[in-house]
């Protein structure tokens, strides 16, 4: 029933699949959108609208790389008319000082610059491209700018160790919160996970400088860390629950519950260009398939948590268990957790100086 | 550090008021508070014009069958509450 469901709370605009980036564990599907079938400016224009009527706060601006879009300035002028927050997740990569003064004069309200490393070496093999030093010149460009700026580090293996050096970075930055998240295993990250995962040791330690920093950045940058699941006791509450406050809209206007729900067989995704936000976020069977709690399977449906966590990740349970109504394996209660107990383990007997050598990347390819 | 009287606070970039379903909200990176009554009265007068001292004598006046001294503690709580979420800079 439709007055049972919650309002939508934030819009991810995934405006382009197209990145001058590479990245091994981008978000992305696997099979990615074309820009002729990228939706207009004068559609994204009205979902921004429906989606502010709808009770939407927030639209995160994403990709790919989403200053891919000639109109990225049209494109957040447009979503502040209609009332939202306007947030650009960046490489940073095509931005210079004319289009950055721009986009915060059409109303971008806050920038989130995603690093790949703190050393340039690093930095551009995971993105397979030369991009660190661009991204330390849009450091120094932001300064000049009333927008909230977060750097986010997208953490793995290789990099893990860097923590200290990334903090640096954003100390000597005008940056007020960073965000370092571990690779969480679906899509381009799962295909390169074994390279990815870090060990047991190496993530202990990050958890105790993060522990150790927050305290002592306390009133300066908030500071946020999130560990991989695998590692994590009890699963993350997934989108915040499928179909209860998130919507994902792809380059060409799918309407989705999460990020990597077209891996799930069966699901068909309606599309902005046929149907309001609001019919779709109320009625369309994707977004009510894993809503609530009747297609939660034993242990979840008589959890005690699972209000809390909603049973984890739909697309992990797929990916582990075969099957996405499964309890996510990455539960400490699930009947799969020794398969990811087994992942763990044999990676952790590795030497690290093994697990370290450079590895064969399957890299993010850029569709046409 | 508690807010200094004579400070003048003011929204941090990123931060500011909007407006959904009728509810005011204070608008954040990736988060938002609702506002109604005397949090809604403070965050309006954050707007680097106002003291910390004036907006503290405001609501004592809107609020006059309050306890002035509660009302004073309330307002320093909050503002130092915003201001560990980095939602407010404090200008002298």
């Amino acid at each position: 029933m439709p007055n049972e469901i919650s309002n939508p709370l934030a819009l991810i605009a995934e405006l382009t699949h197209r990145c001058p980036l590479h990245c091994v564990y981008c978000s992305n599907p696997l099979e990615m959108h074309a820009r002729a079938n990228e939706l207009s400016t004068e559609i994204w224009t009205r979902v921004f609208q429906e989606a502010a009527a709808a009770g939407v706060l927030q639209a995160d601006f994403t990709g790919g790389e989403p200053l891919a879009r000639p109109d990225i300035v049209e494109l957040v002028r447009a979503a502040r008319s209609a009332g939202l927050y306007v947030n650009l997740i960046t490489s940073g990569l095509p931005l210079d000082e004319a289009k950055l003064a721009a986009l915060v004069a059409a109303g971008l309200d806050h920038i989130q610059l995603s690093f790949q490393g703190a050393q340039e070496e690093t930095a551009n093999e995971i993105s397979g491209t030369k991009s660190h030093t661009q991204k330390l010149r849009v450091l120094d460009w932001l300064r000049q700018h009333r927008v909230a700026v977060t750097l986010n580090f997208v953490i793995h293996r290789r990099n893990i160790d860097q923590l200290a050096e990334m903090l640096a970075i954003a100390e000597s930055s005008c940056a007020t919160r960073i965000e370092f998240a571990n690779v969480q295993y679906y899509g381009w990250a799962f295909a390169n996970r074994e390279n990815l995962l870090p060990t047991r040791e190496q993530l202990d330690q990050s958890l105790a400088l993060i522990k150790r920093e927050q305290e002592r950045l306390q009133s300066r940058i908030r500071l946020e860390y999130v560990v991989p699941d695998y590692y994590a006791k009890y699963p993350k509450p997934c989108m915040g629950g499928w179909g209860r406050k998130l919507m994902l809209i792809t380059p060409s206007g799918d309407a989705l519950p999460c990020h990597a729900a077209q891996v799930i067989p069966g699901l068909s995704f309606e599309n902005l260009k046929d149907r309001s936000l609001r019919e779709i976020w109320e009625h369309s069977a994707a977004f009510q398939k894993f809503r609530g709690e009747d297609w939660m399977q034993e242990p979840c449906k008589t959890c005690d948590r699972r209000e809390q966590d909603f049973g984890g990740c739909r697309c992990q349970a797929l990916l582990l268990a075969g099957d996405a109504a499964a309890t996510d394996p990455v539960c400490s209660l699930a009947p799969l957790r020794p398969k990811v107990d087994a992942i763990l383990a044999g990676m952790n007997a590795a030497p690290l100086a093994q697990l370290l050598a450079k590895p064969a990347w399957l890299y993010r390819p850029n569709p046409t | 550090m508690p807010p200094v009287l004579n400070s003048r606070p003011r929204l941090a970039p990123g931060c500011r008021l909007g407006e959904n379903n009728q509810q005011r909200v204070l608008l954040m990176p990736e988060r938002a508070l609702r506002l109604n009554g005397p949090s809604l009265e403070i965050v309006e007068r954050c707007d680097g014009k106002h003291t910390v001292q004036q907006i503290i004598l405001d609501l004592q006046k809107i609020y006059s069958k309050a306890e002035p001294h509660k009302v004073a503690q309330d307002i320093l709580g909050y503002l130092a509450l915003l201001q560990k979420d980095r939602a407010l800079d404090f200008e002298l």
